[in-house]
């Protein structure tokens, strides 16, 4: 992150550099803003329609009860729809013994769908919010991430995935707008994967869905809403730990996921105008295991990275990034 | 003795903020105070009991002054409620705000069977209790709406309000039984003769470590009474959609219990009297569910009607509001005239008109603030912001 510093220093006229930069120390008020800017539609799955990211949300859990016969959804409130209106119809479609709710008790939702997976059923468990996760923190880290491995493949809990609102949505404060993707990716046996809008939330979340590893399945609670783009009808699959390189450029690789890759687009843009740095955007998706051989060549192509993510500095995510890439491609960096 | 009264009435009537105001301002109409009675007594509903050879009487004797006390106090709560309702529909206040109308005889008649040296400790909805345990109209308004003359200096916000002896204000659901047995094992342990009231309520009843701390409790005989509010939602699922046994009372199994009509304060008073000498006396802990009721609905983002009737809203209001009982109580056994109660209603909304005003008005916290009390430690040091060039500093 201090070498992304330097390298924007370095790239532009030395006055405009003081005039940019706040005095260092002084606090100043920040208001978090940025654009959704849709895709285009893809024309290789077939018929689209205009989603959200709920609606693109229940259109994956409505295909993957259809093809599944032993899928299940539970939680808090997901009968009526769920607070964020993800699982809205399904229990009418499905049955109440498919979709169902379950009392508020986070450790015995995840402990209970690791049982249901464990026997072969597919377990789509949500968790309500993100920070609510942490009493269920034992089943998933203990339990789940290493029952393959106890067992020595003879039992696993693969067809559980757990979805869980994630991130800041502007009035959260302490206990909705947590990012806990670091605490999880300090764990092996568990994937963890983040979209960054409707079409990528549903192709991810059915192959978390179909994945033989228990995944966890952050959603950005701030796009429900305010994302809105062409989804396919039909199921589709986007393979998990590979990152998408959005926007390709020469001088400065930036890699973010969720909510935070719609800023930096606008961030590669506004670089673009005013300095005239081209920079490479990238958008991580999977959180664990990441696609370590997109980010270590595009800034082996660049020698300058810069991650940013919604999570606290010291120990986020960008610090595992961070210390991957200079371990593989120190001699390929630039030095300022 | 009509001299006594007046003074006392007075008294009362500056409410428990007062601070050099005068008493004059409050008398309008002037009455023979001798025609009221000094007190009545009640007969209250008997409470179920698990594992209890005997409850809570069942009659309860309140004084005039009790009784105008607790009136004031509920309406002061129910008022500052529906303005925190009305400040946040002019998004006033923002974030999560949860409003506990209709529950206002659980926080008094507990408030009243206790010590302001015993300790309590509850959940969100917590509004009423920060105020019956001192904190005054405007800091809890000013914490709503995120300014410094708030209760926690406008860095907690409506979830998170504590004062001496109130633990707050805890968001995780369920997270605050165990720390409520733990403050029970420190009132224990200093042998002060305080316990611990610990609240939480019927969709928190079904997490692990309320049954965790139940355990504890009982195996270390902590001085801690937990009280289930079960207002018959938790969040937008009816207690029988949620729970194998709607019976909180006797959820802790091993530990005792009492179930409470939780919209009759004297109720709540005498049980949890009942309770607190249970503790006080080494017995160990008891389980107490409040059977009550909330008007709004879970949160202000919830309209509170798509899981239940508005009928059934209707119903409790006129058969059961707490406020409307106590009113009928003192004013059909003589301890005071609906005027009386009307002036203090009168009174109440001024209260909490300057509380609005003040908490409109004040200024929001400094930004040099935003990363203090992080940590202890000395000597302050520096926190990194979302960018490598914003730093702010820590001190506590």
């Amino acid at each position: 992150m201090a070498a992304a510093g330097r390298a924007l220093r370095a790239a532009l006229p030395a006055g405009l550099w003081g005039r940019l930069a706040p005095l260092p120390g002084a606090p100043r008020r920040t208001a978090a803003h940025f654009s959704f800017q849709p895709d285009p539609a893809p024309s290789e799955y077939g018929q689209t329609q205009k989603m959200n990211l709920f609606q693109s949300i229940t259109s994956a859990l409505d295909n993957a009860l259809a093809k599944d016969p032993t899928a299940v959804i539970f939680g808090e409130d997901v009968a009526f729809g769920g607070v964020f209106r993800c699982t809205v119809g399904l229990r009418d479609k499905y049955g109440k013994d498919r979709v169902f709710n379950t009392p508020l008790c986070e450790q015995g939702i995840v402990g209970f769908g690791i049982g249901i997976a464990v026997t072969g059923a597919t377990a789509i468990a949500e968790i309500q919010f993100a920070d609510y996760i942490f009493p269920a923190f034992d089943q998933i880290v203990n339990e789940a991430a290493k029952y393959r491995y106890r067992s020595g493949d003879l039992f696993n809990c693969g067809s559980l995935t757990i979805r869980a609102p994630w991130g800041c949505v502007g009035h959260g404060a302490l206990y909705h707008s947590q990012s806990p993707e670091a605490f999880f990716a300090h764990c092996p046996g568990i994937k963890i994967v983040i979209p960054r809008s409707p079409l990528q939330a549903k192709g991810l979340l059915l192959s978390c869905i179909e994945d033989k590893n228990p995944c966890i399945f952050f959603e950005p609670k701030i796009l429900y809403r305010a994302a809105v783009e062409q989804v396919p009808v039909e199921p589709y699959k986007i393979p998990l730990s590979q990152a998408e390189v959005l926007q390709t450029g020469n001088d400065v690789t930036m890699v973010a996921w969720g909510t935070q890759v719609h800023v930096i687009k606008e961030v590669a843009a506004m670089a673009q105008e005013k300095l005239g740095v081209s920079c490479e955007v990238i958008d991580l998706r999977t959180i664990l295991p990441w696609d370590t051989e997109t980010v270590c060549k595009s800034v082996a192509k660049t020698g300058r990275l810069l991650i940013s993510h919604e999570a606290p500095l010291t120990g986020g995510f960008a610090s595992e990034i961070s210390s991957t890439v200079q371990n593989q491609i120190f001699d390929f960096m630039e030095t300022s | 003795m009509r001299k006594m009264l007046l003074a006392a009435l007075s008294r009362l009537l500056q409410g428990p903020a007062a601070a050099g105001r005068t008493a004059s301002r409050v008398m309008v109409a002037s009455r023979n105070y001798g025609d009221f009675a000094s007190e009545a007594k009640f007969e209250i509903k008997q409470c179920d009991l698990h594992h209890l050879e005997a409850g809570p009487p069942t009659t309860a004797v309140m004084t005039r002054e009790e009784g105008l006390q607790y009136y004031k106090t509920m309406q002061t709560i129910r008022r500052m409620e529906l303005k925190s309702d009305q400040l946040y529909k002019q998004k006033i206040i923002r974030g999560f705000c949860h409003l506990y109308d209709g529950q206002e005889a659980c926080c008094v008649g507990i408030e009243a069977a206790i010590k302001p040296t015993d300790h309590v400790i509850t959940a969100y909805r917590a509004h009423g209790f920060t105020y019956t345990r001192g904190v005054p109209v405007r800091e809890i308004l000013a914490e709503l709406t995120g300014r410094k003359g708030g209760c926690a200096k406008g860095k907690g916000g409506s979830m998170h309000m504590y004062t001496k002896n109130f633990y707050g204000g805890n968001g995780i659901v369920g997270a605050q039984v165990p720390l409520g047995a733990g403050i029970a094992l420190a009132c224990k342990y200093f042998a002060k003769n305080e316990i611990c009231v610990a609240l939480y309520g019927d969709g928190a009843a079904n997490q692990g470590q309320i049954f965790e701390t139940y355990n504890m409790a009982a195996l270390w005989k902590l001085p801690c009474i937990f009280v289930c509010e079960n207002n018959r939602y938790g969040m937008g699922t009816s207690v029988e959609r949620a729970a194998a046994s709607t019976d909180y009372y006797k959820r802790g199994y091993f530990i005792p219990g009492l179930r409470v009509d939780g919209m009759d304060v004297l109720c709540v008073r005498e049980a949890v009297k009942f309770a607190a000498e249970y503790c006080r006396s080494g017995k160990g802990p008891l389980v107490m569910e409040l059977q009550t009721y909330r008007y709004h609905g879970h949160s202000m983002s919830d309209p509170g009607i798509s899981y239940r009737t508005r009928e059934e809203i209707q119903e409790v209001r006129s058969k059961s509001d707490p406020i409307t009982l106590l009113k009928d109580r003192m004013v059909n056994n003589n301890l005071a005239s609906v005027e009386e109660l009307k002036e203090i209603d009168v009174a109440v909304r001024k209260e909490i008109e300057e509380a609005a005003q003040f908490a409109t008005t004040d200024p929001e916290p400094p930004l040099e603030e935003l990363g203090h009390h992080i940590y202890f430690n000395e000597p302050p040091f520096e926190v990194r912001g979302p960018n490598q060039w914003i730093k702010y500093k820590s001190v506590s």
